[in-house]
C-alpha cells in the first residue's frame, strides 16, 4: 500500500466509525429528542470524514477535491438545519420528552397558532 | 485484489451493516419524526456508501452522484419537517 492509500484508509475508517456510533444511537436511545441528536451531529462528523478521505484519494486532480471540500461544506451546513427543522416539528407535533427530562425550557412556551417563540 | 481494496470492502461492508440497523428504526419509530431521523441517516448512509465505491473502483465520475444524493437528502428532510409541523391537527 501507498502512503497515501493509508492515510485515505484511516480517515475513512475514523468516518465510518462515527457514523456507525451513529446509526446504534438512533436504535438505543431513548427519545426522539436524543435521537435527533446522535444523527444530527455524529453522522455529520461521520460523513464528513468519509468525503475527506475520499478528497485525499483523489488530490492529484484538484476538480475532485473541489467538488469533495464543497460536498463538506454542504454537510456542515445543512445537517444541524436539518436536525433543529425536525426538533422543532416534533416539539410543535407534541412528541414528548423522555421521562424525568427536568429542565424543560421550551415546555408551553412555544404559541401554537404562530409558532414563534412567546 | 490488493489489502487496500480488501480494507475499504470491509468497511463497506461494515457501513452496510450500519445501514441495516438504521431501518429498523425506520419501520419501528413510534412517531413520525422518528421515521423523518431514520430517513435522515439513511441518505447519509447512502452518501458514504457511493463515495467508498468512488474511491474503491477509481470512477471519480461517480461524485456527482453522491452531490444528488446529498442534496436530494437534504430537501427530503426538510420537506418532511415542514409537512410534520403544517399537519399537526
Amino acid at each position: 500500500m501507498t502512503p497515501l492509500e493509508i492515510i485515505t484508509l484511516l480517515i475513512t475508517l475514523v468516518g465510518v466509525f462515527f457514523v456507525v456510533v451513529s446509526s446504534v444511537g438512533l436504535v438505543r436511545l431513548p427519545d426522539l429528542y436524543t435521537r435527533v441528536h446522535a444523527g444530527g451531529k455524529s453522522g455529520t462528523l461521520g460523513i464528513i470524514g468519509v468525503l475527506l478521505g475520499a478528497g485525499i484519494f483523489f488530490i492529484s486532480d484538484l476538480r475532485i477535491v473541489f467538488k469533495m471540500l464543497i460536498l463538506i461544506a454542504f454537510f456542515f451546513i445543512t445537517g444541524p438545519v436539518a436536525a433543529h427543522m425536525l426538533d422543532r416539528a416534533a416539539l410543535l407535533t407534541g412528541v414528548k420528552p423522555m421521562e424525568g427530562t427536568y429542565p424543560n425550557d421550551l415546555e408551553g412556551r412555544y404559541d401554537p397558532e404562530t409558532r414563534r417563540l412567546s | 485484489m490488493s489489502l487496500f481494496q480488501l480494507t475499504m470492502t470491509a468497511l463497506m461492508a461494515l457501513l452496510s451493516l450500519s445501514l441495516g440497523v438504521t431501518f429498523w428504526r425506520l419501520l419501528r419509530g413510534p412517531s413520525i419524526p422518528d421515521r423523518a431521523v431514520a430517513f435522515d441517516m439513511i441518505m447519509i448512509h447512502l452518501v458514504g456508501l457511493i463515495a467508498m465505491f468512488v474511491v474503491q473502483f477509481r470512477q471519480p465520475i461517480l461524485i456527482d452522484a453522491v452531490i444528488v444524493v446529498s442534496v436530494l437528502g437534504f430537501l427530503g428532510t426538510v420537506a418532511l419537517a415542514r409537512y410534520i409541523e403544517d399537519g399537526r391537527n
